[in-house]
């Protein structure tokens, strides 16, 4: 009698820990449910709105309630876009702009780490640069546009030169003060083994600041952009940005509309990129 | 006399902007082989920078710091460092923590690997080499900081204070664990702590400082049945209590001279 009841209360919890698992899994699904319905409607709300937004431009666009000179309309920017990639026309500017952030943004931040790990190597150097630092820093970079086309002849190295001058300090900047935030601890660990300089920075310094490194990259990206198209404005026969220019002084707001939306595009694009490989080397390290 | 560590007529002056504080005086202290030995005192008795200087991160501003009888020139291997907190690199596994100190002092052979893996596992953390600093609790980061520090095989170990960041329970089984290793090991060691039953019950001496500037006052030894026991059961021997009265009132009668 003793013994079956101990089976029977067994048989109990069994039944009891199963309608538990199973009101777990009712709530997981729950969840995961409303989660996804709440991003569904993120999604809808943002496609309307482009869509809209499109639409209303179209229509304004078409029956003359806009200024159709100035401000073009969508199907014309589409038509215009489509006509210079099957003319083949779109290609070499775009190639040049890419060609010409790809190189700034990379070099810029290759550029400016390195002078963060010179100065950071040496406190002197970092003392006399100091003051010059702060200046060139707090100066708008592209002014100095006019004297780079000067230095070195109207085109792809005055544009590249432009992009480096808004990139390389900040970058600097930001990556030596992410070397002097490391937890001076972790520098007391190595130096109590009688670590070198180099070794500091080898096994402490880098290690500890490569994230900030990292998330530089997605800052100067986007100023990579900024510095090639104003230097495009200022000198390029090619270009996106030179596009922008030439439609304006040729009052074909299409093509400037139509350059605006190409550098839309691809400036995202590259963000993106930018973003996945930030996500698989800080994931590695 | 083949002390392990020396120190004669050790002044240390600290420059700030404003003015030089002088932080420690006069300081004459040896230690012996197998010895263990904690510094307690105030605040700004100077007990860390004291353990600086015999890790050799900084020099005395006068008088000598010996090391196995030579003079401490900088930071070496044969002299264990632990801090306060375990600061583990957080990107590096376990494992690659432990050998921090191989790697840099370029001794990553087959046999120090092994002597690493066996403190590891002797230590109650077998199969977490792989593992990353933030997967393990705290007591047992602070038992990976050991291992990093004695993987490099010290003699001389200098543990700052490497218990006060750890709750109650976990604190009293790394005094334990520490102490016997260092028995067997026949290492030496010198424990900085504010806790003063901890200093008893590790210790074979404990040494008083005065604050401002910092100074020896008073040395003392702890009977031979309290200090070769585990810390856990030391405090539980006959005379514990009646010594840490006594040590106490030491402590405060320096807080009274300061009229604090």
């Amino acid at each position: 009698m003793s013994k079956n009841q101990t089976t029977n209360s067994a048989t109990g919890v069994a039944i009891q820990l199963e309608n538990r698992q199973a009101w777990l899994d009712e709530q997981y699904n729950a969840h995961m449910k409303q989660k996804k319905r709440t991003r569904n409607a993120v999604w809808c709300v943002q496609f309307a709105i482009l869509f809209i937004a499109t639409a209303l431009w179209e229509i304004a666009g078409q029956l003359k309630w806009i200024d159709v000179l100035i401000f073009s309309y969508p199907s014309k920017i589409g038509g215009q876009i489509v006509k210079d990639v099957v003319s083949g026309e779109l290609w070499p500017h775009l190639f040049m702009t890419v060609g010409e952030v790809a190189v700034g943004f990379i070099f810029g931040t290759l550029l400016g780490t390195i002078l963060a790990v010179m100065i950071w190597w040496s406190p002197f150097l970092c003392k006399v640069l100091d003051p010059y630092m702060v200046v060139f820093n707090s100066m708008p970079k592209v002014a100095l546009g006019p004297i780079f086309i000067v230095l070195f002849g109207a085109g792809f190295t005055a544009i590249v030169i432009t992009t480096l001058s808004i990139t390389v300090i900040v970058t600097t900047l930001v990556v030596y003060n992410s070397f002097n935030e490391v937890d001076s601890n972790l520098v007391k660990v190595v130096r109590s083994f009688g670590a070198t300089r180099k070794q500091e920075f080898r096994k402490v310094i880098l290690p500890a600041s490569f994230p900030t490194i990292v998330s530089t990259l997605k800052v100067n990206v986007g100023m990579a952009w900024v510095g090639v198209i104003v230097g495009e404005f200022l000198v390029a026969k090619i270009g996106l940005g030179y596009l922008i220019v030439y439609g304006f002084q040729v009052f074909n707001f299409t093509l400037v509309m139509a350059s605006l939306v190409i550098i839309a595009i691809v400036a995202t694009g590259m963000y993106q990129l930018v973003v996945y490989v930030e996500k698989k080397l800080v994931r590695q390290s | 006399m083949n002390s392990v560590v020396e120190m004669r007529h050790v002044d240390l002056v600290y420059v700030s902007q404003r003015e030089a504080v002088l932080a420690l005086e006069n300081i004459n202290l040896s230690v012996e082989p197998g010895e263990f030995v904690s510094l307690v005192g105030p605040s700004g008795s100077g007990k860390t920078t004291l353990l600086s200087l015999i890790a050799g991160l900084i020099s005395p501003s006068s008088g000598d710091v010996l090391v196995h009888g030579r003079k401490v020139v900088g930071p070496c291997a044969e002299v264990g460092y632990m801090l306060q907190q375990d600061y583990l690199f957080p990107w590096r596994t376990i494992f690659d923590n432990c050998v921090l100190g191989l790697e840099l002092t370029g001794r990553l052979t087959p046999e120090n690997i092994a002597f690493t893996q066996e403190l590891l596992d002797g230590m109650g953390l077998e199969g977490t080499a792989s593992f990353h600093p933030h997967q393990l609790s705290g007591g047992m980061r602070q038992r990976v900081a050991l291992v990093r520090t004695l993987a490099t095989n010290p003699d001389l170990l200098l543990l700052d204070e490497p218990f006060s960041a750890l709750d109650y329970q976990t604190k009293l089984q790394l005094e334990d664990l520490v102490v016997d290793i260092l028995q067997k090991r026949n290492k030496t060691g010198i424990l900085v702590t504010h806790d003063l039953s901890e200093a008893i019950a590790m210790s074979d001496r404990v040494i008083v400082l005065g604050a401002k500037p910092g100074k020896i006052r008073k040395s003392f030894e702890i009977p031979q049945h309290i200090a070769k026991i585990a810390p856990f059961y030391a405090r539980k021997e006959k005379g514990f209590n009646e010594l840490f009265h006594e040590i106490w009132a030491e402590l405060e009668a320096d807080h009274e001279r300061e009229g604090i």
